[in-house]
């Protein structure tokens, strides 16, 4: 075949598509691949910045060993799944059914609605910390201010959301739930829009309610949207670090209450100065999240399965 | 008609909730605008200010006093807009020669791509931090703008929409014609991809304007800083101005207001895209 052309040209449109893509890669590359073999590497070692490079000292899997015995380190991780749990569950159990509601009760008003939960979602995680430290504040706060007003609390003895760690941690929850349900909604919404509205006619027809039609029609149709966005819940939460950082001051007592791993690796690496430790949590991190991405992606498997679909 | 009115009470309390809800939803920014304009002792009243003061000024003063505020807010901009620009750019390519051409190795290229936004963001946040050391650029903007200048969703994103809405005999046609390749994708291509230009150009705004861990890490001086990170510096354990981190807040929290509020069908459908597709 080639032997129809005197020798092979090589073509503008044959490099073309590797030099379009080629900006990806290169970065990819330098600020993707390179620093994570270099993570690895350093997982591996001993190794203080300020000593400069020629410092390194090999130490094996040690720092795997010290991070998976340090109590600061199980603790942190108990906060982090204590948040996946808290403040990722109801995120998916009110944003479902609104956004069912939405889609089907709300015409003219939809679109103010759905911009009003979803805000939060683009606003700064700075912003929004600030002013729920305000908005939290024991003795002034609008949110006690609003529990005495409606007889939950009595005057004088308001709950010091960011300062009693019984609170703390539900107070930092409730503003990543307020923070990424609109997120949710979004996301759902775009999955009912695309279910046929002859199902929903037809059900109507045998005298299906909107509860009935909810349950057998939309929610199976939504199991595809709905495996995406609790993993798309699981992996952020895993990774929780804005939020409580700056919710609560590091020098205040109940810090280590909502001290995620996240920023547990961020204080070993940036207040420490234990690079090497760092690098092993943030690979054993990122193990944990790819194995209850699987757990997670294999339970909604075997629910499939036993409802016969697919 | 009759079932219309029998879900009357049930139907109006669930309006009534929603509303209520998004009522909630939307207050802490209501507050941050109340907060702006009260002294701290009378943020710290009881029951707190529920309408707005008159202190706002003095606040906004205090603000630029203590802060290189409008130097901050400049950084981010200009951060916002390098990141903004360049991925219109490249992604569009990247979205563009993967949408378009036929080359070996496309599909694994793809899946890397792909696989790269899998990648959890902080596994890459010491590691990163020592490339920056090591390039020099710590306390430079470009290190906030250069490692994602060609992010990954911006790729996946304009392939879906080249793949499905630029029609191939327009490009072949441009070829015949003799038009180069880069010329194709500039006046052909480009000129075509406006909606998705337009929904990829406020994704990356709005998450380079929100980004705090990136500077966290290798910005160092306080005028270089973004406005997250200038923010956050004000705030002190005991006695945080919060009137005038209130008018910061609110400043830093307006230009995505006010593009939210004009594009927020575009924004909603462009960050689902994706998920509707996968």
């Amino acid at each position: 075949m080639t032997s129809t052309r005197s020798r092979p040209r090589i073509r503008a449109r044959d490099i073309a598509p590797y030099l379009f893509i080629a900006p990806f890669f290169v970065l990819f590359l330098v600020f993707g691949v390179f620093p994570l073999g270099f993570s690895f590497w350093l997982s591996l070692h001993q190794w203080e910045p300020a000593a400069g490079l020629a410092a390194m000292r090999w130490v094996g899997l040690d720092n795997y060993a010290f991070a998976l015995t340090d109590p600061w380190f199980h603790r942190s991780l108990w906060n982090t799944l204590w948040f996946v749990v808290v403040s990722g569950v109801p995120q998916h159990l009110v944003a479902l059914p609104l956004a069912y509601f939405i889609q089907s009760r709300l015409k003219r008003t939809r679109n103010l609605v759905v911009g009003a939960y979803f805000i939060p979602y683009i606003t700064s995680s700075v912003a929004i910390a600030l002013i729920f430290a305000t908005l939290y504040s024991k003795d002034y706060g609008v949110i006690n201010a609003a529990l005495q007003a409606i007889g939950l609390q009595g005057a004088g003895q308001g709950i010091d959301w960011l300062g009693d760690a019984a609170y703390t941690k539900p107070a930092v929850a409730f503003v990543v739930f307020w923070r990424y349900l609109g997120w949710n909604v979004v996301l759902y919404l775009s999955a009912l829009q695309v279910i046929d509205t002859d199902l929903y006619e037809a059900a109507t027809l045998d005298g299906a309610g909107l509860w009935t039609q909810f349950w057998h029609i939309t929610l199976p149709l939504l199991r595809p949207m709905i495996f995406f966005a609790v993993t798309l819940t699981l992996i952020g939460n895993l990774q929780l670090f804005e939020e409580p950082f700056i919710l609560v001051d590091a020098e205040k007592g109940v810090a280590p209450s909502v001290m995620t791993s996240a920023i547990f690796m961020y204080r070993l690496a940036f207040s420490d100065g234990d690079f090497g430790t760092a690098s092993a949590v943030s690979w054993i991190l990122f193990l944990i999240i790819a194995l209850l991405t699987w757990v997670n992606g294999k339970m909604f498997q075997r629910e499939g399965d036993s409802h016969g679909a697919r | 008609m009759a079932r219309a009115e029998r879900m009357a009470p049930a139907r109006l309390a669930a309006f009534a909730l929603v509303g209520v809800g998004a009522l909630l939803l939307v207050s802490p920014f209501y507050f941050t605008f109340v907060f702006a304009s009260h002294t701290r002792s009378a943020i710290f009243d009881t029951p707190p200010p529920l309408w707005f003061g008159s202190a706002a000024l003095a606040n906004y003063g205090m603000l630029i006093e203590r802060l290189p505020f409008w130097r901050n807010f400049g950084m981010s901009v200009y951060v916002a807009v390098m990141t903004t620009a360049l991925n219109l750019l490249l992604c569009s390519m990247g979205g563009y020669a993967f949408a378009i051409y036929e080359f070996r190795f496309k599909k694994p290229l793809f899946a890397m791509v792909l696989a790269s936004m899998m990648l959890p963001a902080f596994l890459n946040m010491i590691p990163s931090f020592m490339v920056m050391q090591f390039l020099g650029w710590i306390d430079q903007p470009r290190a906030l703008y250069v490692p994602g200048a060609a992010g990954a969703l911006g790729i996946f994103l304009m392939r879906q929409y080249i793949a499905s809405g630029i029609p191939r005999e327009l490009i072949d046609a441009a070829r015949m014609d003799g038009c180069g390749e880069f010329r194709i994708f500039w006046s052909v291509v480009l000129p075509l991809a406006g909606p998705a230009l337009g929904t990829l150009g406020l994704i990356t705004f709005i998450n380079s304007w929100n980004n705090f861990i990136a500077p966290l890490v290798v910005m160092r001086s306080a005028e270089n800083y973004t406005l997250p990170l200038a923010l956050r510096s004000m705030q002190s354990p005991n006695n945080t101005e919060w009137g005038t981190l209130m008018v910061g807040s609110a400043i830093a929290m307006l230009p995505l207001l006010v593009a939210f509020f004009f594009c927020a069908r575009r924004l909603v459908a462009g960050l689902t895209a994706g998920a509707v597709r996968g």
